[in-house]
């Protein structure tokens, strides 16, 4: 009885996916590490939507990849953002990764540069959290993950708007979990440190990489896959006593 | 508009907090009878909100203590709306 016994081995194998019948919204999800993102989070099972506020082709090619869909949305809007949520219907993961660059001195950083990066970075993570919030609470369970930064807790000259976005989403992301944890739900944060993507193309030439590769005990520069495994260890059911935590992934560049 | 139904009200509430629809009278209190936490406090003003398409400002959310409290609210806005 050969093949009754290898009939029954994959049924007995096959746990349903950590994340089957969730629902996760990745914003900034069309590229770099939010899409990496957006595919760990649909090999783990989740229905994934890509949040994207310009590039509609990148946003729909990752939503197609992962058998998910894309929707435009700027995130620094609280009534969009509402209204996205509200259409999506029900978000359990929710992956705050929209986030942008405008670096310069501060003695050179226009308010307007300084004001945009706190409204993308930060503020948008404040609009989504809180439109995902009172499903999340119905549910009695969720997961947040915000992407912070390594420069949120080293600082950086030339992004003094970035680093203090990237600190403040610590500061909302530890206060966040103790406000919702006695309802099953987590709020973390992963501070990648310097990856190669279309957010970093500008500042992280090749010397300059190789120079951080030679510092980062790991010998090895990072990728945006790299970043999206601790985010989709952070979602899954096995990561459900961590809350409040940065999770650093940086090769050790920063310790 | 029709007017209000303090069975939907009870309903709504016991099941944002978690008990039974009887237990939610006007005399009983959110925390200390019905062990309702700030959280719960405040999903179950949000969902009042989007029910009866009110909203609750600052200030009179201090003075919810009892289910009363929050029907009184309900009525006295229907009143304002019954007139406008």
């Amino acid at each position: 009885m050969g093949v009754a016994g290898e009939a029954s081995r994959p049924a007995a194998a096959t746990a349903p996916p950590p994340l089957e019948g969730r629902t996760a919204l990745v914003t900034g999800g069309g590229k770099g590490i939010g899409r990496a993102t957006a595919i760990a989070l649909a090999e783990m099972g989740a229905s994934v939507v890509v949040a994207y506020r310009s590039d509609s082709g990148a946003a729909e090619e990752t939503a197609h990849q992962v058998g998910g869909s894309a929707v435009q949305c700027d995130v620094t809007y609280g009534e969009a953002v509402q209204a996205m949520v509200k259409a999506i219907g029900k978000v359990d993961v929710l992956v705050n990764n929209a986030g942008a660059v405008r670096d310069n001195l501060l003695l050179r950083m226009k308010e307007a540069d300084w004001d945009y990066i706190l409204q993308t970075d930060l503020t948008s993570a404040f609009h989504t959290t809180k439109a995902v919030m009172s499903g999340m609470l119905r549910a009695r369970w969720g997961r947040i993950v915000n992407m912070t930064s390594v420069v949120g807790i080293t600082g950086n000259p030339g992004q003094a708007n970035y680093a203090a976005a990237k600190a403040g989403l610590i500061g909302f992301t530890k206060s966040i979990a103790k406000e919702i944890g006695s309802r099953s739900i987590t709020c973390n944060a992963v501070a990648p440190g310097y990856v190669r993507t279309e957010l970093t193309e500008a500042s992280l030439t090749d010397e300059i990489v190789a120079e951080l590769v030679k510092r980062t005990p790991l010998q090895r520069e990072g990728s945006a896959e790299d970043v999206a495994a601790a985010v989709a260890f952070l979602c899954s059911p096995a990561a459900g006593f961590i809350t409040g935590h940065v999770l650093v992934v940086d090769g050790g560049l920063s310790i | 508009m029709a007017e209000l139904d303090f069975k939907e009200l009870q309903e709504l509430a016991a099941e944002i907090l978690g008990v039974e629809p009887e237990q939610v009278q006007m005399n009983v209190s959110f925390q200390r009878d019905l062990a309702a936490d700030s959280l719960d406090l405040v999903e179950l003003i949000a969902a009042v909100e989007d029910k009866y398409d009110v909203e609750l400002p600052e200030e009179q959310l201090e003075q919810m203590k009892n289910v009363g409290d929050l029907w009184q609210f309900l009525e006295a806005r229907e009143a304002e709306r019954t007139r406008a």
